[in-house]
């Protein structure tokens, strides 16, 4: 196998809530590129806040204490005086209720491009369909563009929001339980599309259930209450996991 | 036992049926006065509409022709209260419900801004007076006047404002700053726009108020009687609460029906306002995505 590359590198992460609530405590992993890395766990782990850290969503949170490193392109992205505007467009995320902005189908894509400074309307226009056409939704809406966003089906708002995230051309792509509000049919879409993705970008995702954990990922990290409990390949943590709480968890006794 | 319970299920019919009766009466005891009011005001002033009513200055010491320049005063009194209280409102509100902490200094200002609201109008009037015409010595003008309604307006716009602002979910807020936007460019791009319709009724509100109101005009601005429109923001104007409050109780003989008349004047004006502001609304909510 190919020296493999490293997208991200935490180190001794630590995240407190104000309120106490949801914590990381000490998360030491590394998320390897071109690859589905699958964070899984009981609900209230902290897998959501992980990823709200990735991408310093959580600056919006209300936090007590944020410590460790997370290296990216061999900086720190939770330093202080990193352009959170460009780091939030290298690492994408998709919501695990779809949530279209209040705007038209086409303008729900081009509003992170214009926001970005874009001005070329031909550009945008252009990456607005690549965009559409790799979530697999061109074919659905390319005659009802200008419609609002919230006329889509669910499934249809879900690759929209995907859309929207791949329109940035990000490096990285977040998915917190993407398919939770989705039926099966609009779940396989998805699915389909981050097998194919990963050619092209670094994955993390936070599955909805075990059987899809063990279905998607390359790699993945068992997370329980804040700590990380176990991480490899999905081979090794689904079939054969070295700690008692990840074979009890991936058995279902638990959780 | 069936005839016991049918007789209980009757009972409960005839008890709702009252409970919906007294509820529909109280209603509509409470719309009564409102309705009543208008409708004799209608009635007793639709007589004195007329062209030459709305177009002419007053004469024969205010006793015949019309109320022209009442109006035109009430126009440039409230379009000088919007110019000061728009944007200020607009940027305190934004400034609460977007950038404020909660701390100490944004519980201070929020409960300023709340005694301002229950502040007396006539508290308004003397303060302007005070600070307006005589320390900043604008005199008895259009521009003391607007600024002084402007002060009377500003909490129901900001806090009309916040509360529009607010309401726009926060979901919305999160997703726009996940596509790398800066907070500026999500208030004014996805929040604005979404609570515009909110904060447009709130800011009509507020002018419609400040149209209506004698007290605060009263030392600050307002004339008893101009031949001539004003001729710029430093001169007194006429004004129609102000004139309805000079014919009712400073002219003697002064001819009911222009009372009326004039009453009926300010009443559509306001009215009107409301109504612009109810249809603002109601289009907003048919066309909002959430």
């Amino acid at each position: 196998m190919v020296k493999e590359e490293k997208a991200l590198i935490l180190r001794n992460l630590k995240v407190q809530y104000s309120d106490g609530l949801e914590s990381l405590r000490g998360i030491n992993l590394e998320v390897i590129k071109n690859n589905i890395t699958v964070f899984f766990g009981p609900a209230g782990g902290g897998k959501s806040t992980l990823l709200r850290t990735l991408n310093r969503l959580i600056d919006l949170d209300d936090i007590s204490q944020l410590e460790g490193e997370i290296l990216f392109h061999d900086k720190n992205l939770l330093d202080p005086d990193i352009d959170v505007v460009k780091l939030r467009r290298q690492i994408g995320i998709v919501f695990s209720r779809p949530i279209p902005l209040p705007l038209s189908i086409y303008q729900n894509i081009s509003y992170g491009l214009e926001m970005s400074g874009e001005k070329d309307k031909i550009k945008i226009k252009n990456e607005v369909e690549q965009a559409l056409r790799k979530a697999y939704l061109w074919e659905e809406v390319f005659d009802r563009l200008d419609d609002p966003a919230n006329t889509l089906s669910g499934g249809q708002q879900q690759r929209l929001c995907l859309a929207r995230t791949l329109a940035l051309k990000p490096e990285i792509i977040m998915l917190d339980e993407p398919t939770s509000a989705l039926d099966p049919v609009s779940t396989a879409k998805i699915e389909s599309f981050l097998l194919e993705a990963k050619k092209e970008y670094t994955v993390i995702l936070v599955p909805h259930n075990i059987s899809q954990a063990a279905r998607m990922a390359d790699y993945a990290a068992f997370i329980l209450q804040g700590e990380l409990i176990e991480y490899g390949t999905g081979t090794e943590i689904f079939t054969r996991p070295k700690d008692k709480r990840t074979q009890d968890y991936v058995e279902g006794r638990f959780g | 036992m069936n005839a016991n319970k049918k007789h209980t299920s009757i009972q409960k019919q005839r008890t709702q049926k009252m409970g919906f009766g007294l509820v529909w009466l109280i209603a509509f005891l409470t719309v009564l006065p409102i309705v009543s009011m208008i409708g004799y005001i209608v009635i007793k002033g639709s007589g004195t509409m007329s062209w030459e009513f709305l177009s002419q200055p007053p004469s024969h010491g205010m006793r015949e022709g019309g109320i022209y320049p009442a109006i035109v005063g009430t126009l440039l009194l409230t379009l000088g209260t919007a110019i000061f209280s728009v944007p200020l409102g607009l940027a305190a509100g934004i400034y609460i419900s977007e950038y404020a902490k909660d701390n100490l200094w944004t519980r201070l200002i929020r409960i300023a801004i709340i005694s301002l609201a229950g502040v007396p109008s006539v508290v308004y009037g003397l303060f302007g007076l005070g600070l307006f015409v005589l320390f900043l010595k604008f005199g008895t003008s259009i521009l003391s006047a607007s600024l002084t309604l402007s002060i009377m307006t500003l909490p129901v716009i900001i806090s009309t404002t916040e509360e529009a602002l607010r309401s726009v979910p926060a979901r919305f807020r999160i997703v726009s700053r996940s596509l790398g936007a800066t907070q500026w460019q999500t208030i004014q791009r996805i929040v604005l726009p979404q609570a515009l319709p909110g904060i447009i009724t709130g800011i009509i509100l507020g002018l419609e108020r400040a149209a209506g109101e004698t007290a605060p005009i009263l030392f600050t601005g307002a004339a008893f009687f101009l031949p001539n429109l004003p001729k710029s923001i430093f001169d007194a104007t006429m004004a129609l609460p102000y004139h309805i409050f000079v014919i009712s109780t400073q002219v003697p003989g002064m001819p009911i029906q222009i009372q009326y008349g004039t009453v009926l004047v300010l009443l559509i004006f306001v009215l009107s306002m409301n109504l612009i502001a109810t249809l603002i609304r109601a289009n907003a909510r048919k066309k909002r995505q959430w």
